[in-house]
């Protein structure tokens, strides 16, 4: 059993949230400037000049890439030989969270559902926590912004609707989006997974991956080719501003799912798709 | 089009503006968002004063990220302006001459420009740390209790905006779709 510290998570947990908020990753980076040569559009061209000089200026200058430093998204993979000592893991995550948005200069954002009062320190954090093999736990936080996240939907399909079912459905999500998401997005689809909830958490996942990766899955990545160029026809552009990029990259991931069910997921992510992760 | 527009904006200049047009707006404006909005509404409905007189201002729906110590104010973009489509016919009626935030507005709000003559324009989404470049100062005047909702009083230089929705009640988003649509030309 290797080991590891909480006060270690929390510290890893709070440079990261750091990190992320203001140094976009390098494949989005490129992905931003492949789309700003292709883009068609004079305003849309305009708004990605603008995209690409706030994350300059963010890095640079320390002032958070956008001021909605959103929900810390956290997920940990713990390898089964990994003890976690001195405390309660998820404690020390939503420490790290603490000390970060603090030290940051973050804004808060999580408040009360109903009463809307803020909860002064931006936890909870939202954790997910999965087992593999091996004596190491990589930290992966994900700050999600309010405005794409709110543009994502769920729909439990018919299975007789099938590929081209899935297709309209996240289609018609993008283009309900669109405006509010701050476009380029990047889609991230969850398909099957057994029940209502997995969907959701396939489609917040398959937001990890890097831009400049294939899908493993051949037919899956035909699929993400497919939809990544019919939403690029949809013309709502960077920043709506009408034009040729309105996602940076469509990811997919799929599980099996019950023999009655086709749950589907679309997690919208901003241009801002932050993460950032580090290896204990 | 690129025009420099000062506030407090008089009906001549909103009346020159078009959908797509690119402005550098500066002078005073006000930060609010959806709380802030509800308690001004609220204010309103007793009878009572706002914070400050809306008459020729231009609010910005933003809640800005703390300022570093030595900064004016952290990072400081638009917010969904969607959420405040409830709120902003009731601004405009008592003076409210510009809108500045991200995304569609509803057809109710795009009427009500129409009428009492107000302007929609879209600051870019997720480019906070650009956009705060242009701020020269920022002060909280109300409600600050509300923390990042609290209400700024803002002086900008050169805030690089799109003109959305004009007073004629055109949309720049929709405008936008019709003409890119299909493109077709996606190399890949
Ligand atoms: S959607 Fe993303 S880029 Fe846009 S305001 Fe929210 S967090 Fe920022």
């Amino acid at each position: 059993m290797r080991r590891i510290s909480c006060a270690k998570v929390a510290k890893t947990v709070a440079n990261l949230c750091q990190e992320a908020n203001l140094f976009l990753p390098s494949d989005v980076l490129a992905s931003l400037n492949y789309a700003a040569s292709r883009e068609v559009s004079p305003l849309g061209q305009a708004a990605l000049s603008q995209i690409l000089e706030n994350n300059k200026i963010a890095a640079e200058e320390k002032i958070p890439i956008c001021q909605d430093c959103g929900t810390a998204v956290v997920f940990l993979e713990m390898g089964n030989e990994v003890r976690i000592i001195s405390g309660n893991l998820f404690d020390a995550v939503n420490e790290g969270v603490r000390q970060g948005y603090k030290d940051g200069y973050l804004r808060k954002s999580l408040c009360h559902p109903l009463t809307r009062k803020n909860t002064g320190d931006n936890t909870p954090a939202v954790i997910h926590l999965y087992m593999v093999p091996g004596d190491k736990l990589k930290i992966i936080v994900c700050p999600k912004g309010g405005g794409a996240e709110n543009m994502s939907r769920l729909a439990m399909l018919s299975p007789s609707v099938g590929k081209d079912g899935i297709k309209k459905f996240v289609i018609g999500t993008v283009e309900q989006a669109g405006f509010n998401s701050c476009p380029p997005i990047v889609v991230g689809v969850g398909i099957g997974g057994g029940t209502f909830e997995r969907a959701a958490f396939l489609a917040k996942k398959a937001l990890l991956r890097s831009t400049n990766t294939p899908n493993t899955d051949g037919e899956l990545n035909l699929l993400e080719y497919e939809l990544y160029s019919a939403i690029n026809k949809l013309g709502m552009g960077p920043a709506g501003l009408g034009g040729s990029r309105t996602a940076l990259a469509v990811f997919i991931g799929m599980e099996p799912c019950h023999i009655a069910s086709l749950p589907v997921a679309v997690n919208i992510n901003c241009h801002a798709a932050r993460h950032k992760e580090a290896i204990l | 089009m690129k025009v420099d527009l000062t506030t407090p904006l008089k009906d001549e200049d909103l009346a020159k503006l078009k959908i797509g047009d690119e402005v550098l707006l500066s002078g005073i404006i006000y930060s609010a968002r959806d709380a802030a909005h509800k308690r001004m509404i609220e204010a309103l409905d007793r009878g009572r004063t706002l914070p400050f007189d809306v008459k020729g201002q231009v609010i910005y729906y933003m809640g800005p990220s703390p300022a570093r110590p030595g900064q004016v104010i952290g990072s400081a973009g638009p917010t969904t302006s969607g959420r405040m489509d409830a709120y902003a016919p009731r601004l405009m009626e008592i003076g409210l001459k510009g809108m500045i935030g991200k995304g569609m507005r509803s057809q109710s709000v795009i009427e009500a420009m129409k009428k009492y003559q107000c302007v929609y324009f879209g600051a870019t989404g997720g480019v906070g740390a650009l956009i705060s470049k242009s701020i020269k100062s920022a002060k909280v005047i109300a409600y600050e209790d509300l923390g990042a909702e609290a209400i700024y009083e803002l002086i900008v230089e050169n805030f690089p905006l799109i003109v959305i929705n004009d007073v004629l009640g055109n949309d720049l988003y929709r405008e936008g779709i019709e003409k890119y649509k299909q493109g077709g030309k996606i190399a890949n």
